[in-house]
């Protein structure tokens, strides 16, 4: 029997939000793997920034950090390399992940802590009621660029690709059953992997349709998930058809494995070599 | 004449000054002598002008001090610089191969040609120089060795050589400074500086991570932590930037890891934002702060006590937090151990101030090692289904699970939250979450009491009351030592929660009550105001951004309490 992954808290969430999927995904997901026996539900851990995408927090019945804007990639970092049992999948917005948090994020990549990034790219800032983000399109009006933002956006494949993550992949909540395979993968994926969800909000950025018209699966048409140049060039696809799935993968040592080398950072002893390092101070 | 020795060797950045400060002080320490050693360095690493202080005496020291009785010059600014330390018979050492001096008080050395001829490196001169002090105070050259090969390794071999030659050439050319007495048969006491008995203090109180950006004068702990870091029984991680570190601790903490964050205040202003996640989410963590001098950038290899008020009233909105500060090493090793034992037990950040002073000065000073151990924090029994990670207590402190030890989930959060660590944003459940954390500050404000959360020193029935927090307290003791009047002096530990009634006690049966601050306007004087409705008579100030001075400190005293 599937674990009840429902929580008591009503959510709030526009009706039609893109979120929704991301949920359904989310759970679909941890159950499946649960269920599989290859992650124990109480060793799953979330985590979560600030905006619309972080109240996922309150509806998942899981471990988790209810953190701050753009701090996930280092909150989940730290729980990681404490206790590398334990799984742990960070959820972010636009905003947080590539604005606010942008450092936490590109040196976690860098990296390799074995965890997983996922991004609800909405494209706009919607719980502060609608402005432009790293990723609106140039010319976005929003309510702190009613003349059309004139910034160029960051592609935030390109951004992880180019900081060494070690699974960079993208989904859409249009193709529920795509993006449960993505989250499931990503976490089993030993290192930083990222899922950059295109993730419509109905109130302030509708693309649902725009986006239903154009999203592909990638590894369907035979994407070599190991090359950097051709992922880094799918990645580049915006416009006709726009490529969800894996772009690219490596599998490397993860920063916890060789920081903590082998030991358990939490440790019940107490300084076992204290007297030797107070005879050096003789 | 004293049996003491004042040492300053002066020199240029990269010429060795910081190590033969190291050194000098070690070889001291080892003769059974109680030895201080204080480094001014710029912020640079090459050229300026860096000097080491070293004093040594059978008596307790507790300070650096001004007057020198021997100068060894690298340079010509460390001739101009110090100079006027000498009184009559002392010595002025220099390196005449590449100054001229013809003050009375100079004894021309050739230390550049020495190490030439030995085939040594230019660094190397401060080898030569430690000989020749070693000579004029009689110390043992099988010590010297001994300290030189512990601290240089392979490269010892040579620095020993120079040394010796340094030690027959001031044989040859200078008459001694003293011989000075050796105690017999003192156990030697460990030599180290603030920042090394943080360290070790946090470790042997369970400490199990640090992570820290580096910062001076707070980057020493990163650098000995990384160091003995199986020894200590560390994990040690350098993230990106400090608003990366506290967050990454928070996380660890979360975990069930003890962990602890380094920084002096421009990182600590970084942090501020998950300070205050530390203490909605009530995750236990300690924060050391290394003051130097600000505002800003300030100048950062200088000391100062100017972030206390920063540190009372650090963070956005309402949660209980403590801060401390000891002043010295042995207090730093204690209240280290102790911070974190607090942090856990009540679920809070626990701030540690320190100042580049006390994290980098060194001193002999003994240590009761078992005096810390791990206090067991309050951990839910057999946490299942029902656990409920902010549960309604009476004491505010809901019992610890760790994520994934059980089937307990475990939801801690940075908004304000029911008992289940879910979000609430329901008046009723608001006020009672506060009222939770709040009902924390009863047991701290206990729990801190029993733990000698003040020290007083000197004559207690004296009228005269110095109060001064700190690192300060080094430099009022010696001055205590140098007036020939009793006085009294009171030094809160804790400044968060503050020992209110007994500082009242104290003022209240003074005549006189100064208060001694290396700030400009009186922190502590501000707090005392706040906290017990009483203004000390007066405020000695030093804002130089150098430590207080004994000589010059017993002066002002002096005048203050006539």
């Amino acid at each position: 029997m599937s674990p009840d992954l429902d929580t008591p808290v009503e959510n709030t969430w526009c009706p039609g939000c893109g979120d929704f999927g991301i949920l359904q995904a989310v759970k679909m997901a941890f159950n499946e793997l649960h269920e599989a026996d290859e992650v124990r539900l109480e060793n799953l851990v979330i985590s979560s920034g600030i905006g619309c995408h972080a109240k996922i927090f309150d509806y998942v019945k899981v471990n988790g950090f209810y953190s701050i804007h753009g701090r996930v990639p280092a909150t989940i970092s730290g729980i990681k390399i404490a206790n590398p049992e334990l799984e742990v999948v960070g959820f972010s917005g636009d905003g947080d992940a590539y604005n606010e948090g942008v450092s936490h994020l590109i040196h976690a990549a860098r990296r390799n802590v074995d965890s997983t990034m996922i991004v609800h790219d909405n494209r706009v800032f919607a719980l502060t009621t609608g402005q432009f983000t790293p990723t609106s399109p140039k010319g976005f009006k929003g309510k702190s660029t009613p003349g059309g933002s004139i910034e160029r956006p960051l592609n935030p494949i390109h951004l992880m690709l180019a900081n060494d993550a070690s699974f960079v992949a993208r989904g859409f909540p249009g193709k529920l059953v795509h993006l449960k395979g993505l989250i499931k993968d990503a976490i089993r994926h030993p290192g930083f992997s990222i899922i950059n969800v295109l993730q419509p909000c109905v109130t302030f950025y509708n693309l649902w349709e725009y986006y239903k018209e154009r999203v592909y699966d990638l590894n369907e048409r035979g994407h070599d998930t190991s090359d950097l140049q051709e992922a880094w060039k799918k990645s580049e696809e915006n416009d006709d058809e726009i490529p969800i799935g894996v772009f690219y993968k490596e599998e490397r040592e993860t920063f916890e494995g060789l920081i903590t080398d082998g030991k358990r950072p939490i440790q019940s002893g107490t300084a076992p070599g204290l007297d030797e390092v107070v005879e050096r101070l003789l | 004449m004293k049996n003491e020795a004042n040492i300053v060797i002066g020199g240029k950045a990269g010429d060795g000054i910081r190590a033969a400060g190291e050194v000098l002080g070690e070889i001291f320490n080892r003769h059974g002598l109680f030895t201080f050693v204080r480094e001014d360095y710029q912020s640079l690493i090459r050229g300026g002008h860096n000097y080491s202080q070293i004093r040594a005496s059978s008596d307790r020291v507790w300070s650096q001090y001004s007057p020198a009785d021997v100068v060894v010059a690298m340079d010509e600014r460390s001739i101009d610089n110090h100079e006027d330390r000498l009184g009559e018979d002392d010595k002025l050492i220099f390196d005449s191969d590449k100054v001229d001096y013809d003050g009375e008080a100079g004894r021309p050395m050739p230390l550049s040609s020495m190490v030439e001829k030995e085939e040594g490196i230019e660094v190397m001169r401060n080898s030569v120089a430690i000989g020749a002090i070693a000579h004029l105070y009689g110390l043992d050259l099988g010590i010297v060795e001994g300290v030189m090969e512990k601290n240089y390794g392979k490269k010892a071999e040579k620095n020993v050589l120079l040394a010796e030659k340094g030690y027959e050439y001031s044989e040859e050319n200078f008459e001694k400074v003293i011989e000075i007495e050796f105690p017999e048969d003192k156990e030697i006491v460990p030599f180290l500086t603030g920042n090394q008995a943080i360290s070790l203090g946090a470790s042997k109180a369970g400490l199990d991570m640090y992570i820290a950006y580096p910062m001076t004068p707070s980057t020493s702990i990163l650098h000995f932590t990384a160091n003995y870091r199986d020894e200590l029984g560390l994990t040690v991680v350098q993230p990106e930037n400090e608003i990366g570190v506290i967050n990454m601790a928070l996380g660890s903490a979360y975990a069930g890891a003890r962990s602890m964050v380094g920084t002096s205040g421009g990182g600590f202003a970084l942090m501020q934002e998950a300070l205050s996640m530390s203490g909605i989410s009530e995750t236990p963590l300690l924060i050391i702060e290394c003051q130097r001098a600000g505002p800003s950038t300030g100048v950062p290899t200088y000391t100062s006590q100017a972030d206390l008020k920063f540190a009372l009233n650090s963070a956005h909105g309402e949660f209980p937090s403590i801060v401390l500060a000891p002043g010295d090493p042995a207090e730093a090793y204690y209240r280290a151990g102790e911070a974190l034992n607090l942090a856990w037990i009540h679920q809070i950040p626990v701030i540690l101030l320190s100042d580049k002073h006390l994290s980098e000065s060194r001193m002999s000073i003994e240590i009761d090692f078992d005096g810390v151990s791990p206090e067991a924090e309050k951990r839910a029994e057999s946490p299942g289904e029902d656990y409920k990670r902010y549960r309604f207590t009476e004491d505010g402190i809901s019992p610890l699970a760790r994520p994934g030890t059980s089937d307990a989930m475990v939801k801690v959060t940075s908004y304000e939250h029911d008992e289940y660590g879910y979000t609430t944003e329901d008046p009723e459940g608001i006020v009672a979450m506060q009222d939770k954390r709040k009902r924390k500050w009863e047991g701290i404000e206990e729990d801190v009491k029993n733990r000698n959360p003040l020290k007083v020193h000197g004559e207690d029935d004296s009228k005269d009351l110095i109060l001064a927090w700190g690192s300060t307290k080094g430099a009022v003791l010696e001055a205590m030592e140098i007036l020939d009047f009793p006085v009294k002096f009171v030094q809160p530990i804790y400044l968060k929660p503050f020992p209110s009634e007994k500082v009242l006690e104290h003022i209240e049966s003074a005549e006189r009550a100064i208060c001694v601050e290396a700030n400009s306007t009186g922190q502590l004087a501000d707090l005392i105001r706040k906290e017990v409705l009483e203004d000390v008579d007066e405020r000695i100030l030093k804002y130089d951004m150098r430590p207080f001075d004994p000589p010059e400190l017993a002066e002002r005293l002096r005048e203050a309490f006539k």
